[in-house]
């Protein structure tokens, strides 16, 4: 090897999920993303939307970073990077929240979870190592950040879900929206403890199931053999998420924007919102208490044409905002869209207009979700 | 009639000095459902290898080319109110635009149905 070739960059090695052959073997588009060879569909993106939103959806999310916190004093040490309550989170019970820089931006949305070892945290797969060598850095060292790379994430969603995964795993009826337990599968002789949540990012009612990379195939092919259930791929997922509202990390959130900002003054706790002490609280409680300078939106679109991430958004001559999230929602019949639109322009039913190739569109602010969730929650009729 | 193909996907059929215009079916499929479709309008002046139309997927915006230079006649309205056209029948009724041409010796460098077939097995 000559000198010069130690200087030439090796290309960066797309990795494999645990079920990539599983994938193919059904037919699956692969695609990269978040440095992962993923399906982005089997059959068609708007047949898998629907299927998902009136069946059961299976999403193989094993991209996805799950941590375990582990040591004396976990949540507290936590609170410090995150506005919500953990210290009071209940073992089995689950929390949306946000990794916080020391400005206070978002660096990374985030499911936080009591267990009896310490807290299951799961992050995005973009940002996964990022999030990690913060924590590292920020977190005391008697906390243990274990990267559970020998797990798989799967998850079931849809109307039909319970049906076919109590089915598979008996019991997991028995959660409610955000909340966690371990429940075994498989033979009585054998069993295996599988980490299931019922939560997800659908809108719908569903589970997300931690699995053994190793068993991974196996309770794929169990709850594909179920009626209600069809692999589902990363295009429907981000179209299920936009029309209910949830924000796509590093497209509606990112290090430039704080969580009032981001529509996610929700996971901001009672508590915290009292004491403060969280990184960038002041920029965060200050926004709450004044209102943010600009806002994550839905945005209702006029006509057919998709109006899509990075298309500027006027009010008149002037740009008020910047659409992050677009396209087609094939259970609204119509294009829709979030993004960013500055505080005076940004109340529900505010007639604004996107630019799209050098053309005007017209859009109008929206509340979300634009289609209602459908959570199992504990109190709830349904 | 000859029928050409582009190594952007596009196919043209010519008859004399009038052609007709769309995406092929492996461009279709590679796109997936199509949910709008912006057609040039008529007198509009294409260059080859320049932006002629839009196709939109549930996932993404996609360019079509001109495979030649020439005025457009006319754009297919149809798919304004149907865009799943370009899905279902993509190389007839979900053509894009029908053009004059300005220099059939454009023609030359395109490819016939088998230099595409073995090109799109190649991919």
């Amino acid at each position: 090897m000559s000198e010069e070739d130690e200087f030439e960059l090796e290309p960066i090695e797309i990795l494999e999920l645990p079920l990539d052959a599983w994938h193919r073997d059904k037919g699956a588009r692969m695609v990269e993303f978040a440095g992962y060879h993923m399906p982005i569909q089997y059959e068609g993106i708007m047949a898998e939307h629907i299927w998902t939103r009136e069946n059961a959806g299976l999403f193989d999310v094993s991209h996805m970073g799950q941590l375990m916190l582990t040591g004396d004093g976990a949540a507290e040490a936590l609170e410090a990077l995150v506005p919500g309550d953990i210290s009071a989170l209940k073992e089995g019970k689950m929390r949306y929240s946000l990794l916080l820089a020391e400005d206070g931006g978002v660096l990374d949305d985030m499911m936080i979870t009591a267990v009896p070892m310490g807290l299951y945290v799961v992050v995005n797969g973009a940002v996964k190592w990022d999030d990690m060598g913060y924590l590292r850095e920020y977190l005391p060292d008697e906390i243990t950040i274990n990267n559970m790379e020998d797990r798989a994430l799967l998850a079931l969603q849809g109307p039909k879900a319970v049906d076919a995964l109590k089915r598979v795993v008996p019991g997991v009826d028995a959660l409610y929206f955000m909340e966690a337990g371990s429940f075994f599968w498989g033979p009585k002789t054998d069993p295996e403890p599988l980490w299931i949540s019922r939560s997800g990012y659908t809108g719908e009612d569903g589970f997300e199931i931690s699995v053994p990379a190793t068993h991974a195939q196996k309770l794929a092919d169990q709850l594909c053999a179920q009626p209600e259930v069809k692999p589902i791929g990363l295009g429907a997922r981000d179209s299920l998420r936009l029309e209910a509202g949830l924000p796509l990390y590093g497209h509606d959130m990112n290090p430039e924007l704080e969580p009032v900002e981001a529509n996610a003054a929700f996971a901001i706790s009672k508590r915290r919102r009292a004491e403060g002490g969280f990184a960038g609280s002041d920029r965060i409680l200050n926004a709450l208490a004044n209102g943010p300078v600009r806002k994550l939106v839905g945005l209702s679109v006029d006509g057919k044409m998709p109006v899509r991430e990075g298309a500027p958004i006027f009010a008149g001559e002037a740009q008020v905002g910047v659409i992050t999230s677009g396209g087609f929602g094939p259970s609204v019949g119509a294009p829709i869209a979030m993004g960013y639109v500055d505080a005076a322009h940004n109340a529900v039913g505010t007639a604004l207009e996107a630019e799209v190739r050098g053309k005007r569109v017209s859009v109008t602010v929206a509340s979300l979700p634009f289609i209602p969730h459908h959570y199992h929650r504990k109190g709830a009729n349904t | 009639m000859t029928r050409y193909f582009t190594e952007d996907h596009e196919w043209i059929d010519v008859d004399g000095d009038s052609a007709t215009v769309g995406i092929t079916h492996y461009a279709q499929s590679q796109l997936g459902d199509i949910v709008f479709a912006e057609v040039p309008a008529a007198g509009a002046t294409l260059n080859k290898g320049g932006d002629a139309a839009v196709v939109e997927s549930v996932k993404a915006a996609s360019d079509v080319y001109a495979p030649v230079s020439g005025t457009v006649l006319e754009g297919n309205d149809a798919l304004e109110g149907d865009p799943a056209l370009v899905n279902s029948d993509p190389e007839g009724e979900g053509w894009f635009f029908k053009l004059t041409l300005s220099d059939s010796s454009e023609l030359d460098s395109l490819m016939d149905a088998a230099a595409y077939q073995a090109f799109v097995d190649g991919l």
